[in-house]
C-alpha cells in the first residue's frame, strides 16, 4: 500500500524514500515523475495536462530554491561576481557544504564541473532557461526581459563551451536514455551539438547512478510560505558526485532522446499551437535543423514574436498513435474559459483553482476535472510504487 | 522661488500629502505606473495599471500661510485606456498607462497618454459657465411646447460650479508591433515620438493615421536580436535631435536632418565596462531604464540598475558624473535575478535648475544627488512619516556587519516596495514620489 499519498493540494509533502528516510517532495517532483510515467506510457492526454500544469506554475514569482543546489546557501551564489579559475575549483567543496566533496572524478574537466562555480553557473543557466519558458499565458511577454535573459544564457553557453564543459554535459545528456523533455530548455541544449547526438548512447556509469540517486534523495529547501512552494518542477540532485551533465538531466527531469526529437516537436506543435505565440520559447517554429552547431537560443525565444512558423509536417506514425486525442481540447484557452470571470488571475491562482478539489474547482469543463482527478490518481500510483 | 535645488545644500524635505488608499491590500488596478508634472507645475498627472489618469491641481497659495505652497487636490479623473484583446495573436493588451506627457500649455491642457499599443491625446478643459435661456428648451433640457413660446430671447452664460472635462482628441493606434515604452513631445510642439522595443515612430499631433518610422533596430532575423530600445526622448531645445537608450547600456543621439531613417546615430554614448565588476549579470544591470535630458539641454541623465549617470552631450566616451544608487545590491544580484527584481525599470528626474537629480530604490526609499555640492541623501516615503510638515529624516542602509541604530540592513529591505516613478516640479522644490499604490508629495521646508 502507499505509505504516504501525495496530496497535490499541498506543495510540500512528507514521504519516504527507499531507506525509510523522510524526504520532502514538492509538487515539482511529483509532476516530474508523473511526466516521466506519462511519457513512458505515451499517455498524451495526461502528458499535455501535466505540461499545462507545469506551465502554470509560478511564473514571475519563480522561486528557484528548487533550482539552486539543494542547500540553504543561496546567498553564496555569485557573491562577488568574480570568475573563479579552474585551478582552485577542484578544491572547493560543493556549495551545499553538507555533502561530501566528489570522491573521485574521472577527469579534471569533470572535477571542474562539480566545482562550486560551475555548479552555480549551471543553476544560473537552468534558472534562465526556466524564466524564458515561463511566460504570461494571456499577455505578451516582456521583450526586453526575454532578450536580457537570452543574452545571459548565451553568455553562459559561450563560457561553458570554452571550458569544454558544454561538450561533456551534452554528451552525458545524450547518454541519459531518458525520454525527451518537452521543455524547450533541453531542446535548446540539444540543438547545440550534433556530435553528441550521433555519438551513440554509451551509458556512462556515473551519470546513470547519479540520476537514480537524484530522484530519491532530493531534498529541497523551501520557505515556510506555502504560497511560494508551488514552483517549477526542476530539482537538483543532492549528490555532488554527479557531473553537471546528469545534474542538468535531473533538473529538467529528463535528458533528450535524440531520435525522439522530431516526434516531440510534432507533439508540441499539436497541442500548443494555440499558445505558441504567448510562450516565449517554444522552439518548434525555429530552425528544425538541430544539427546546426550555432547556438540557437535566440531563435526559440524570439521566433514567436514575429512570424508564426507553420507547423512541421506531422509524422504519420505519430498521428496514428494520437489520432484519438483531440488536441484542441487541451488548448489552454479552453481550459481557461471557465475562469474568464477573473481574467487577471495570476498564475498561482490559476494553478490553485485547477488543482483544488474544493468547490472552487474548475467548473466549466467537468471532463477536465475528471482528467485532473485521473492525474492525481496517477500521481498516487507513481509515488506509491 | 526658482527651483534652487540645493542653495545651501541644507534643503530639508517635509511631508506634504499622500494620495491613495491606506490599506495594505493593494488592488492591482491602483498601482501607479507614471507620474508627470505639467510645464507650469500646477497640474500633476498620474496613470495607473487600470488605465486611469488622475490629475491633481495645486491650490493657489493662500495668504494665510505664505510659507506653505498650495496643496494638490484632485482635478480630474478619467479612464484613458481600456483593456483590449488582440484577436490576431490571441493576446491581451494591457490598459496600463506607461507614460504621460503634457503638451506645452495653451488655453486648455493637453496630455498624451499611452499604453502598450495606443497613444491618446486628451484635452482637459474647464467649464465654469453654462448657457441659460434657450428658446426651445427648458432649463432641464426638455423641449418646450412651441405654442408656449411667445417671445425670443438671447441665451446668456451664467457661472456654474467648475466642471473639468477630459475628452479624447486624437487616437494614435496601430503603429506599434511591440510594447510602447516612451513618448516624447518635440520642442516644435507639432510632433512627438513614440518608442517601442524595436522601433521609434514620429507623429504629427494632428494626424493619426500615419506616422514616420525613424528608428528601426529589428534584425532581419529575429534570432539575432540581442538589444532592444528601452527609452527615448526629444532634445528640449533642438527639435531635430533625440536620443534613445538600449538594453546594452548604450545611448544613441540622432539627428533627424541627416536622413529619414535615423538608424545611423550621430553620437553613441557608452561607458566601457569595468573588468573588475564583470559577472553574468553585467549586461542586465547595464541596461538603461530611463533617459532624461536636462532642462538646459546640455546634459542627459541615464538610469541603469545600480547607478545614475550624467552625460555631457559633447562627450561620448564616458559620463561626466556617476552616482551609485544602491551599490549594496551588487552582491545580491543573483537573488534579484531570481525574483526578477533585476528587471525593474527605475525612472529618474532633474530638478528645475538641473542641480539635483532624483531616483527611486527599494523599501520605498528614494535618493537625491546634489551635483553642485556633491551630496546625496536617502529618504523614505512611508506612512510613518506622514505627519503634515514633518521633516523627513535621512535613511541609511548598513552594508557592513555592524549596524548602527536607525540603519537598516540590506537583508531587511523590502523588495516589493519599490519606487519606480518620481517627478520634480519644474520650478519649485516640490516632488511627487509614487510607491506601489500611493502618491507622496513632499515639499521643501520653508521657514
Amino acid at each position: 500500500m502507499i505509505s504516504s499519498e501525495p496530496d497535490l493540494r499541498f506543495p510540500c509533502r512528507r514521504s519516504y524514500d527507499r531507506d525509510g528516510n523522510k524526504i520532502t517532495q514538492t509538487r515539482g517532483v511529483l509532476l516530474q515523475t508523473g511526466l516521466k510515467w506519462a511519457e513512458t506510457v505515451l499517455n498524451k492526454s495526461c502528458l499535455s495536462l501535466i505540461q499545462k500544469y507545469l506551465k502554470l506554475c509560478s511564473r514571475d514569482r519563480l522561486h528557484c530554491y528548487c533550482l539552486c543546489l539543494s542547500t540553504g546557501k543561496r546567498d553564496n551564489m555569485f557573491p562577488k561576481g568574480t570568475k573563479r579559475k579552474f585551478s582552485d575549483s577542484g578544491e572547493e567543496p560543493a556549495v551545499s557544504g553538507d555533502e561530501p566533496a566528489p570522491a573521485a572524478a574521472p577527469s579534471a574537466a569533470v572535477r571542474a564541473l562539480t566545482s562550486a562555480y560551475s555548479l552555480q553557473r549551471q543553476s544560473l543557466l537552468d534558472m534562465s532557461l526556466i524564466k524564458l519558458q515561463l511566460c504570461h499565458m494571456l499577455v505578451e511577454p516582456n521583450l526586453c526581459r526575454s532578450v536580457l535573459i537570452a543574452n545571459t544564457v548565451r553568455q553562459i553557453q559561450e563560457e561553458m563551451t570554452q571550458d569544454g564543459t558544454w561538450q561533456i554535459m551534452t554528451q552525458a545528456l545524450a547518454a541519459a536514455q531518458c525520454p525527451t523533455d518537452r521543455l524547450v530548455a533541453t531542446e535548446v541544449l540539444c540543438r547545440q551539438t550534433d556530435a553528441a547526438a550521433q555519438a551513440g548512447q554509451s551509458p556512462k556509469p556515473f551519470s546513470v547512478v547519479g540520476l537514480e540517486e537524484g530522484y530519491h534523495a532530493e531534498e529541497v529547501v523551501m520557505e515556510g510560505d506555502v504560497e511560494t512552494e508551488v514552483t517549477m518542477s526542476t530539482l537538483s540532485p543532492v549528490s555532488p558526485q554527479l557531473s553537471s551533465a546528469s545534474y542538468l538531466a535531473g533538473t529538467f527531469g529528463m535528458g533528450p532522446c535524440w531520435e525522439e526529437d522530431e516526434d516531440d516537436d510534432g507533439e508540441c506543435e499539436e497541442d500548443e499551437e494555440e499558445d505558441s505565440e504567448e510562450c516565449v520559447s517554444e522552439g518548434e517554429e525555429g530552425d528544425r535543423d538541430h544539427l546546426s552547431a550555432d547556438s540557437r537560443t535566440g531563435e526559440q525565444v524570439f521566433g514567436t514574436f514575429e512570424i508564426k512558423h507553420p507547423a512541421p509536417p506531422p509524422d504519420p506514425a505519430l498521428e496514428e498513435l494520437f489520432s484519438d486525442v483531440d488536441p484542441s481540447y487541451y488548448d489552454l484557452d479552453t481550459v481557461l474559459t471557465g475562469m474568464q470571470s477573473a481574467p487577471k488571475m495570476g498564475p498561482y491562482d490559476l494553478l490553485e483553482s485547477l488543482s483544488s478539489h474544493g468547490p472552487t474547482a474548475l467548473s466549466s469543463s467537468s471532463s477536465c476535472r475528471s482528467d485532473l482527478n485521473e492525474l492525481d490518481h496517477i500521481m498516487e500510483i507513481i509515488v506509491g510504487s | 522661488m526658482a527651483g534652487a535645488g540645493g542653495g545651501t545644500s541644507d534643503v530639508q524635505w517635509c511631508f506634504s500629502q499622500v494620495k491613495g488608499a491606506i490599506d495594505d491590500d493593494v488592488a492591482e488596478a491602483d498601482i501607479i505606473s507614471t507620474v508627470e508634472f505639467n510645464h507650469s507645475g500646477e497640474l500633476l498627472a498620474t496613470g495607473d495599471k487600470g488605465g486611469r489618469v488622475v490629475i491633481f491641481q495645486q491650490e493657489p497659495e493662500s495668504k494665510n500661510q505664505p510659507q506653505c505652497r498650495g496643496e494638490y487636490n484632485v482635478y480630474s479623473t478619467f479612464q484613458s485606456h481600456e483593456p483590449e484583446f488582440d484577436y490576431l495573436k490571441s493576446l491581451e493588451i494591457e490598459e496600463k498607462i506607461n507614460k504621460i506627457r503634457w503638451l506645452p500649455q495653451n488655453a486648455a491642457q493637453f496630455l498624451l497618454s499611452t499604453n502598450d499599443k495606443t497613444i491618446k491625446l486628451w484635452k482637459i478643459s474647464e467649464r465654469d459657465k453654462r448657457p441659460e435661456g434657450y428658446n426651445l428648451k427648458e432649463e432641464d433640457g426638455r423641449y418646450r411646447d412651441l405654442n408656449t413660446v411667445t417671445t425670443l430671447r438671447v441665451p446668456i452664460f451664467r457661472p456654474m460650479d467648475l466642471m473639468v472635462e477630459a475628452s479624447p482628441r486624437r487616437v494614435f493606434a496601430n503603429a506599434h508591433t511591440y510594447h510602447i515604452n516612451s513618448i516624447s513631445v518635440n520642442s516644435d510642439c507639432e510632433t512627438y515620438l513614440s518608442a517601442d522595443d524595436l522601433r521609434i515612430n514620429l507623429w504629427n499631433l494632428e494626424i493619426t493615421d500615419r506616422s514616420f518610422n525613424i528608428v528601426d533596430i529589428k534584425p532581419a532575423n529575429m534570432e539575432e536580436l540581442t538589444e532592444v530600445i528601452t527609452a527615448a526622448e526629444f532634445h528640449p531645445n533642438q527639435c531635430n535631435t533625440f536620443v534613445y537608450s538600449s538594453s546594452k547600456g548604450t545611448i544613441r543621439l540622432c539627428d533627424m536632418r541627416a536622413s529619414a531613417l535615423c538608424d545611423k546615430h550621430a553620437k553613441q554614448f557608452e561607458e566601457p565596462e569595468d573588468p573588475n565588476n564583470r559577472s553574468f549579470f553585467s549586461e542586465i544591470i547595464s541596461s538603461i531604464s530611463d533617459v532624461k535630458f536636462s532642462h538646459s539641454g546640455r546634459y542627459m541623465m541615464t538610469r541603469d540598475y545600480l547607478s545614475v549617470k550624467i552625460w555631457d552631450l559633447n562627450m561620448e566616451s564616458r559620463p561626466v558624473e556617476t552616482y551609485q544608487v544602491h551599490e549594496y545590491l551588487r552582491s545580491k544580484l543573483c537573488s534579484l535575478y531570481e525574483n526578477d527584481c533585476i528587471f525593474d525599470k527605475f525612472e529618474c528626474c532633474w530638478n528645475g535648475n538641473d542641480s539635483v537629480v532624483m531616483t527611486g530604490s527599494y523599501n520605498n526609499f528614494f535618493r537625491m544627488f546634489d551635483r553642485v555640492y556633491r551630496q546625496d541623501v536617502t529618504l523614505e516615503a512611508s506612512r510613518e512619516n506622514s505627519k503634515p510638515r514633518s521633516v523627513l529624516k535621512p535613511r541609511k542602509v548598513s552594508t557592513g556587519g555592524k549596524r548602527k541604530k536607525d540603519e537598516i540592513s540590506v537583508d531587511s529591505l523590502d523588495f516589493n516596495k519599490k519606487i519606480l516613478h518620481t517627478a520634480w516640479h519644474p520650478l519649485d522644490n516640490i516632488i511627487a514620489v509614487a510607491t506601489t499604490n500611493n502618491l507622496y508629495i513632499f515639499q521643501e521646508k520653508l521657514n
